[in-house]
């Protein structure tokens, strides 16, 4: 569905990504997991067409988007939750989520199908509902990212794009969003989630992609990477050296 | 920092505390001049209507800053052109009534005024949208200079006359309530922008086009995110801005003789009323206009006329130097959410 091929991104002069290439397909969640630094938000953000990469190509369906307005690309259906949130603070929570439909809503779309795709976001993240008259910025950090979620989800993407769902967030929350996440699974959706949260993100991805300083070191089933001697120490290892974090998060 | 108990009520009351003694000096210097109440509703009345226009020609700043970020000095030069081409759109041979020929010449100022307020978006702007706000304000004080020069070809130096609406002539129908006098265009513009203000308020709550463009006031990147055309908005700023601009120099026109250079003052007016209303909301603009509007008035009447604009330009000054965020208490200061929303 999403194909990505040796992209090189770079900001001035200092290299991004180095010749990434990876794929995602139809009905996947798949997961890239990598510290700080390593160009997990520049993939998403290549892709998006925010920071378009200097070489390489990306395909959608087969067709090439590379060279796309960051507009353009959302119109093909690739929907980028970004990182730290980023809902419209001052708007109310209610019109968040209205824009999220925006470019359907701008073409004609009806105002009635947003409206049932919102009570289905509700569903899945009720407190939204209740604050729905709310101004975004009011929002606790959680909330804010399920409405960040419910707002990308409002586009009615082919496939969501998560920039690290949990940063930030109490244990508990945390759940409460990757149980959401599970949901959308359960739903068909195909999403590609970035996370610091390895043991999370593995836990729900099928597949995963491991970065390292702007180059894909790792990939596999979220088994194999999960069971993989180096993941466990550089990742996985920590959670583990803090058992009563672990307990409180799961 | 900590505030000692004394520190946060001399705070709290600081602002209070000098208005009252702004008023005390006020009517100290208006017994002097042995001024009764009558002299004083004269000065409200006329600092309203001034105060109207300016409020009108902030939100243009308000919009187009909120939108992109850039404090858009060619403001003033759309209220000139508003007046200007009506004038001059009202001079041509129309084969209609009068009323319907002051109407038709209102709305060719206006279409044409947006016109030119969206060239300048597309020819000046939008080329120069990757560079620093800073920048971009610069540009905006060419194109200013660059409208005068043009409209001093065009127009040259000589004041032009534009009639009231009511009279449709130079003489305006006068009210007398209890010795205070107000002309009807006053009603026009009170009326007129009440109705713009309003339209506004709708535009920006309730329509999704207001939506999208205060989302990308919120956060530019975000709005890109859901599909958001940031360039479309920045446009559909500019269209507004300068429609707004070209409204407020018709409705001062009869009022004010214009000529090639009303533009500077009353722009640099709106800019304060902008400030003081704290840049980023509408509803301080339109109070900060009416403030200004009054303040102007009512000190200039209690001292010189002549005083009127280093009073307007000492407030822009005060306010920038003492509370940068606005009198009307925004949140952020102005320079601070100009950063956030071009991140
Ligand atoms: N706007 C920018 N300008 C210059 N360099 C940048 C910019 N954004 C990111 N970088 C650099 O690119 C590299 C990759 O950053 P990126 O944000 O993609 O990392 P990340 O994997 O998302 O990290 P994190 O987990 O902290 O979010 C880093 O070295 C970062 O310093
Ligand atoms: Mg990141």
């Amino acid at each position: 569905m999403l194909e990505i091929r040796n992209i090189s991104t770079y900001y001035g002069h200092v290299q991004a990504l180095k010749n990434v290439s990876l794929e995602v397909c139809e009905g996947e969640i798949v997961s890239i997991i990598g510290a700080n630094g390593a160009g997990k938000s520049t993939l998403l953000n290549s892709i998006s067409a925010v920071v378009p990469p200097r070489s390489g190509q990306i395909f959608f369906n087969g067709a090439e988007i590379t060279r796309l307005s960051v507009e353009a690309v959302v119109g093909m259906g690739i929907c980028q939750v970004p990182e730290r949130r980023q809902v419209f603070s001052e708007l109310t929570v209610y019109d968040n989520l209205l824009l999220g439909a925006y470019l359907r809503l701008s073409g004609g779309g009806s105002r009635a199908e947003a409206q049932k795709d919102m009570e289905n976001i509700f569903e899945l993240f009720p407190i939204l509902r209740e604050r729905s008259k709310q101004p975004a910025g009011t929002l606790s950090g959680g909330e804010q990212q399920m409405l960040a979620i419910g707002r990308g989800m409002m586009a009615r993407p082919k496939i969501l794009l998560l920039d690290e769902p949990s940063l930030g967030l109490a244990p508990l929350l945390v759940r409460e969003i990757f149980r959401a996440l599970h949901q959308l699974r359960g739903q068909g959706m195909t999403i590609m989630l970035v996370e610091q949260d390895a043991r999370a993100a593995l836990g729900l991805a099928d597949r995963a992609y491991v970065m390292e300083t702007g180059r894909i070191e790792l990939s596999g089933s979220s088994e194999s990477l999960m069971s993989n001697e180096k993941v466990k120490q550089a990742y996985l290892g920590r959670l583990d050296r803090h058992p009563k974090r672990k307990g409180a998060g799961r | 920092m900590k505030l000692s108990a004394t520190e946060n009520r001399w705070k709290s009351l600081r602002m209070p505390a000098i208005a009252l003694a702004l008023i005390a000096v006020i009517l100290y210097l208006g017994a002097q001049k042995n001024f009764g109440p009558v002299q004083y509703a004269q000065f409200i009345a006329d600092g309203l209507r001034g105060g109207a226009i300016y409020a009108m020609i902030a939100m243009g700043f308000v919009i187009v800053y909120n939108v992109t970020g850039v404090i858009n000095f060619a403001q003033g030069a759309f209220v000139m052109l508003g007046a200007m081409l009506a004038v001059t759109f009202h001079e041509m041979e129309m084969p209609f009534s009068p009323a319907l020929r002051l109407i038709v010449s209102v709305i060719l100022s206006i279409a044409a005024t947006t016109l030119i307020g969206v060239l300048v978006e597309r020819l000046t702007i939008h080329p120069a949208r990757f560079s620093s706000p800073l920048t971009l304000i610069i540009i905006t004080v060419g194109v200013f200079i660059t409208i005068q020069g043009l409209a001093l070809l065009v127009w040259g130096p000589d004041a032009h006359i534009f009639p009231s609406f009511t009279t449709l002539e130079m003489a305006d129908k006068v009210f007398r309530v209890n010795g205070v006098v107000i002309k009807a265009q006053g009603f026009w513009i009170w009326g007129i922008t009440a109705i713009v203000l309003i339209w506004l308020a709708f535009f920006f709550e309730k329509t999704l086009l207001g939506k999208a463009m205060r989302a990308c006031a919120v956060n530019q990147r975000a709005a890109r995110l859901v599909g958001i055309r940031f360039d479309r908005m920045s446009l559909l700023a500019f269209a507004m801005a300068s429609a707004l601009g070209a409204i407020s120099g018709i409705i001062i026109a009869p009022l004010l003789r214009p000529s090639f250079d009303i533009g500077l003052n009353l722009g640099l007016k709106g800019f304060v009323a902008a400030i003081i209303g704290g840049l980023v909301n509408p509803v301080g603009a339109v109070l900060g206009g009416l403030m200004l509007g009054l303040l102007e008035n009512i000190s200039a009447g209690v001292t010189k006329a002549g005083m009127r604009d280093i009073y307007a330009y000492s407030l822009l000054i005060l306010t920038l130097l003492f509370r940068p965020q606005g009198l009307l208490g925004a949140k952020k200061t102005a320079v601070e959410t100009g950063g956030e929303s071009r991140a």
